[in-house]
Parts: C-alpha cells; structure tokens; sequence
C-alpha cells in the first residue's frame, strides 16, 4: 500500500451556479477539497448535494462559476476548450453510471478509441486494449458489442477505457450505481487492484460497500463538505 | 477509426440512409440536367451550323437568321462577288419557298429549297442521288405526305387558284433521292431541287433571287475577317459568322438558360437542405454519443469532421448515383423536347460534357460540406457534462 503522497487534484473555493429562470441553483457553494497522489477517495452525500457537479469540474468537463481546480499546480478550469479536452485525455480516465460504452464499436474498439485519439499507433492500441481488456478479467469478449455484454461487463470495458492512455487519475460516478450487488463488487476490488496499481481514484457514490473500500470519505451536503474521514492510509 | 465511426453511424440506419442518398440523388439529377440544359442548347445549335463546315451565313439584310420568306435579288451577281472574296472557298446559295401538290381531294404544301447540288450545306443524301433540274431530293416526312417513293414522279405547283379552280403552274417533278434536312424539323415535308428550277417559278417573282448563301472558309481564314470583307462588299446582305449566329439564337434561348439556373439553384437547395436535416436529426440522436466522446478527450474538431464527413459521404453517394439518374432523365426530357414542332432534328436541349458532370458534383460536394458544418458545429459546442447529465436521465 503506497500512502498518499504530493498533492494531486485541488478544487479551491469553487462555486458552481446554474442559472434558471428565476433564482440560481447553487449546487456547490465555495468547496476546497485536495487530493494526494495515490489516495483513494469516496464521495458521498444526499441526491442534488453536489457530488456530479464536483466530479465534473474535478476533471474538466464543466468549469466553476468561482474557483479554482488545480491539476499538479495547474488551473484546469482556465484552459481553452482544446487544452481542457487535452487535459481529459491525456490526465483523466472517467467511469460513469451508464457505462456510456460507444455501441457502434467492439469491446476492444471503445477502449482503443481514447488512444486513438492520442495518436497510439494502430497495432500497439490493439494490444494495449486486448491487454487492459485482459486486466478487467475480459480477455475473452474483445469482440463484442455493448449489446451482447452484461451491464457488470460493460463497466468493465468502460474501466479499461477509462485506463487506456495511462491516467494517473480516474474519477467515476455511481460506478455500481446500475449493477447488483454481486457485480458490483466485482467493480470495487477491481478499483481496489486499480488503487493498489496506483491510480489516484476519485468516486462518486451511494453504495456503501464501494464507501468502505475507499482510503477516505467525504460527505457533502447543500454544495459543501461537512465531513472528511480517513478510514486507511 | 473515424472513417470506421462515420461509417458505421451510417449504416446503423440502413434504411434512412438508403433514403437520404435517393433524396440527393434526385436534386443531384435534376442539378445535372439543369446544368446541361443551360450550355446544351447552345452547344448543339453551334454543332449544328458547324455540322458542313459553312462558318458564315449570308441572308437579306433587315431579317433574322432562318426566315424563309425574305429574299434578295442580283443573286447571281451577289454570289459571284462573294466567291471572289479572299478567304472564301465555297459560297452555296439557297432560296425557300412553299410549293404545292395535289392528294386526293385537297392539297398537299411542301416547303422547297433551291439549292446548288454540289454546294449545297441544307440536307445530307440518305438514298438516291442528288438533283438535277426537273427532278427532287425529299425528306422522309415529303415522302409520306406526298404519297410517292423514290424513283416517282410528282406535280407541284405553287398554289390554288379559287376562281379557275386549278393548282397554278403545276409540272411534273421526279424524286430522284431522300435527304435528311438539318435545319428543318424531322416531321416536316421538305424537297430541295436545283436553285434555278425553284427560281423559274412563281411566274418569275424569284428570278435570279435566294433567301440566304452559306460560306465555308478556305483553311486558315479567320471568320470574323472574312466576315467584315464579306459585309463591306455586299452591302446588300448581312454577314453573319457562326459565333454570332450563336450568340443571337443565345438570347433568344435565354429563358431556358434562367429557368435552368433557378431550376438548378432549387434542386441544390433541396440537396443540402436533405443533408442538413439528415445530419441534425443524426446528431440530434447521438448527441449522447457525442459527450461521452469529448468528455473522453475527443476534440471538437475530430466531431466536426465526423459530421461533415458523414455529409460529404452522402452528397457523393447521393450524386454519382444522380449523374446516371440525370443522364437518363436528360435523354427522356430531350426526347419530349425534341418533339416540339418545326425543331431541327439534330437540336438537343441537354448536351451532356463531362465538365457538366463535374460542375454538377463540385457544387454537391460544396453543398454537402456547407451541409454538416452547422450540425457538426452545434455537436461540437455541447456542454459536456450537462448533455451526459440529460442523456442519463432520458
Ligand atoms: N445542468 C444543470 N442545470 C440546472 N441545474 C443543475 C444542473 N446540473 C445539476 N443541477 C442541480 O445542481 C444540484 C446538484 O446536482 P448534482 O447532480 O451535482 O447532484 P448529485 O449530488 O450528483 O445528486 P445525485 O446523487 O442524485 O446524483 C441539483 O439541485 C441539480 O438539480
Ligand atoms: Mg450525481
């Protein structure tokens, strides 16, 4: 176990208002949260706390109305929409509640698809992604479509996905959000081999099995954190 | 692997596809055919007065091209002139006029060129031989109106005359050959005989008189030159060259011209106004698809050229399938057309040139691009993390 290390991730005072007709919704109100290399860190809370909204400006799919989130010391939510898109790419790996597998393509093609994009060229992404398939306990369903996959496997494609150009960093929303208990399990000891690999994990989540499984805890409420426990180091 | 994603995206809605591309194809058809109605007409008319190699015409000044009833007189003067001119290998002289014959109970008119058999540029020998003085060259539609076939003989006067009850100046004629005439619609009964036969008639009112002489050039001469040596020669008549002939018949056919640009304007507006809504509706239903790639790390660019490049591949598709529909069409169109009557057979409305084919494409492939690029944009530009927000909820 590798105890967390520098200071990874830093979200700064940040503020994210939704302008509606009428009133702003305030879904984060000023939240500071650092995350170390290496750790392993669950978030949770009461639906419409906050917990998205946080996720995604974490990495860089939306950006603060105020604040700041710094990735090893830059400002991610300055970046033009190109470096920002760079910055997903290259920095972040996302696992989201739907899996959100590309249907069109093979198992082996969604996970190729972000090296793809990286310009990995075209033999050593097919390996890559057979071997990543392989990590996920898949090795055998390169294949197939999304369609002739069970939702527990097509997570798993989407976690190989979410690791195909190296992230240090992997942030997931209700990663088991869609599975049943047995499957999603499956997923936390996968995060866990995932986390004991490494990779900085950031997770999103009402179960409170995949809770458990993390290094430290954070409990939100109204767009603020009220509680951070360290459950391991 | 983004050829493979547009591709795919393509086909997963076979059907819609299918559909789209016949879309495109019809406006890309229609598109062709407009584009070859807009230079056919012109192209096949200078084809035409270029068919024997007369460059200039001749006709009495104050008369357009092709009206048979004007003539000029001192033709034989007017004509030697013009044969002397410097540039000038072959001058053929031709006058027009109505002739009549009888059938049955009535009367049958025929319209008579005088021509010089040797000169002649008016018809081409389909059967037979040429005419001497006394005998005809007819056309397939004289034949049938007439009643007669090569080899007989038949009565042509030059009118009725009500109070004696009698064709005036009827004589004898022998149909010595059959011709094809190119200026003169297919269906029209024609005979041409020698120029001094036709010009004996009428009790001497065409003495020593033509409608119009055709002039081909010696080799080398330029035809606008000649054309002005000819004009202050024979004051008498208006020299016009082939590219003016065109250019006057030009003006007359400008109507078809703008009705084939509006036409055509139309028929391309549908085709990208197919491929826009085609494409909108195709990022509209994977706009889900379309986040998770970029919150992936896909740059908006590589979602723009996804799109655009789905468009394009339409807009091809959609218009080399139209070329050969438009080819096809184009033949059925001239068809109705060329029935119009008293049109010279060899007029064609839709010329096709393989430039056409390419304006035709190149202007798809513009709309096609022109096309995508506002979906593709819109696709682009999505809130990332609200649209994955709203997919989830759907
Ligand atoms: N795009 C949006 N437009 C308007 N309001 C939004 C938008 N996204 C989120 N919100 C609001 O912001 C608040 C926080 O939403 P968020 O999705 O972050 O909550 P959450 O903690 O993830 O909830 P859950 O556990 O149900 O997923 C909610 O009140 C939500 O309605
Ligand atoms: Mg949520």
């Amino acid at each position: 176990m590798t105890p967390p290390g520098t200071l990874m991730l830093e979200a700064v005072e940040i503020h994210r208002d939704y302008a509606m007709a009428g009133d702003a919704v305030h879904a984060l109100r000023g939240l500071s949260l650092a995350v170390h290399e290496g750790d392993y860190v669950a978030i949770v809370g009461p639906s419409g706390c906050g917990k998205s909204t946080l996720l995604s400006l974490l990495g860089a799919l939306d950006r603060p109305t105020r604040g700041a989130v710094r990735h090893r010391g830059r400002d991610v939510a300055r970046l033009d929409d190109r470096a920002a898109t760079d910055f997903r790419l290259r920095s972040v790996g996302f696992v989201f509640q739907r899996f959100h597998l590309l249907p069109m393509l093979t198992a082996a093609e969604n996970v190729a698809l972000p090296m793809a994009e990286a310009g990995v060229p075209p033999r050593e992404r097919r390996a890559r992604a057979a071997e990543l398939l392989a990590y996920v306990g898949l090795g055998a369903r390169t294949a197939h479509r999304p369609t002739q996959l069970s939702g527990g496997e097509q997570q798993r494609v989407a976690i190989a996905r979410a690791l195909a150009n190296r992230p240090a960093l992997v942030l997931a929303d209700e990663p088991t959000g869609e599975l049943d208990a047995r499957t999603g399990t499956e997923i936390i000891q996968l995060f866990d081999r995932l986390n004991r690999d490494g990779t900085t994990l950031v997770v999103v989540t009402h179960d409170e099995e995949l809770a458990r499984a993390a290094r430290r805890v954070v409990h939100m409420k109204d767009g603020a954190i009220v509680r951070d426990e360290r459950l391991r180091d | 692997m983004r050829v493979a994603l547009a591709v795919a995206s393509l086909a997963r809605h076979r059907t819609r596809t299918a559909l789209a591309v016949a879309g495109i194809a019809v406006a890309s058809a229609m598109l062709l055919d407009m584009v070859m109605l807009s230079s056919g007409m012109r192209l096949s008319f200078r084809e035409l007065l270029d068919t024997r190699g007369y460059q200039v015409r001749l006709s009495p000044k104050g008369t357009l091209p092709f009206d048979t009833e004007a003539t000029v007189g001192d033709a034989a003067a007017l004509v030697a002139a013009a044969r002397a001119q410097p540039g000038v290998a072959v001058v053929a002289p031709n006058l027009g006029a109505q002739l009549v014959a009888p059938r049955g109970d009535g009367a049958v008119t025929v319209a008579a060129l005088g021509v010089e058999a040797g000169v002649q540029g008016d018809y081409a020998l389909r059967e037979g031989r040429d005419a001497a003085a006394g005998e005809l060259v007819a056309s397939p539609a004289a034949l049938a109106a007439l009643g007669r076939r090569v080899g007989d003989t038949v009565s042509l006067g030059t009118g009725w005359d009500p109070q004696l009850r009698a064709f005036r100046e009827l004589a004898p004629r022998r149909i010595v050959g059959v011709g094809r005439f190119y200026f003169l619609g297919a269906d029209q009964p024609v005979v041409a005989m020698p120029l001094a036969d036709l010009q004996a008639t009428a009790d001497g009112a065409r003495r020593d008189r033509i409608s119009s002489a055709m002039v081909r050039l010696a080799p080398g001469a330029e035809p606008a030159a000649v054309a002005r040596a000819l004009a202050a020669a024979l004051p008498r008549v208006s020299v016009l060259t082939t590219a003016d002939a065109v250019a006057q018949a030009d003006e007359r056919v400008a109507y078809f011209r703008n009705l084939a640009f509006i036409l055509g304007s139309v028929s391309l507006a549908v085709g990208f106004l197919l491929v826009t809504t085609l494409m909108t509706v195709s990022v509209n239903e994977r706009i889900g698809e379309i986040a998770v790639q970029r919150a992936l790390g896909v740059q908006a660019r590589r979602i723009v050229q996804q799109v655009v490049a789905e468009g394009l591949a339409l807009s091809v598709a959609g218009g080399l399938l139209g070329l050969g529909l438009g080819l096809v069409t184009a033949r059925y169109l001239d068809a109705i057309l060329g029935d119009f009557p008293g049109l010279p057979p060899d007029i064609a409305f839709f010329v096709f040139q393989p430039r056409d084919a390419g304006t035709a494409m190149g202007l798809l492939v513009v709309a096609g691009t022109l096309a995508g690029i506002l979906p593709s944009w819109r696709a682009a530009r999505l809130p990332i993390a609200a649209t994955l927000r709203e997919e989830a909820v759907a």
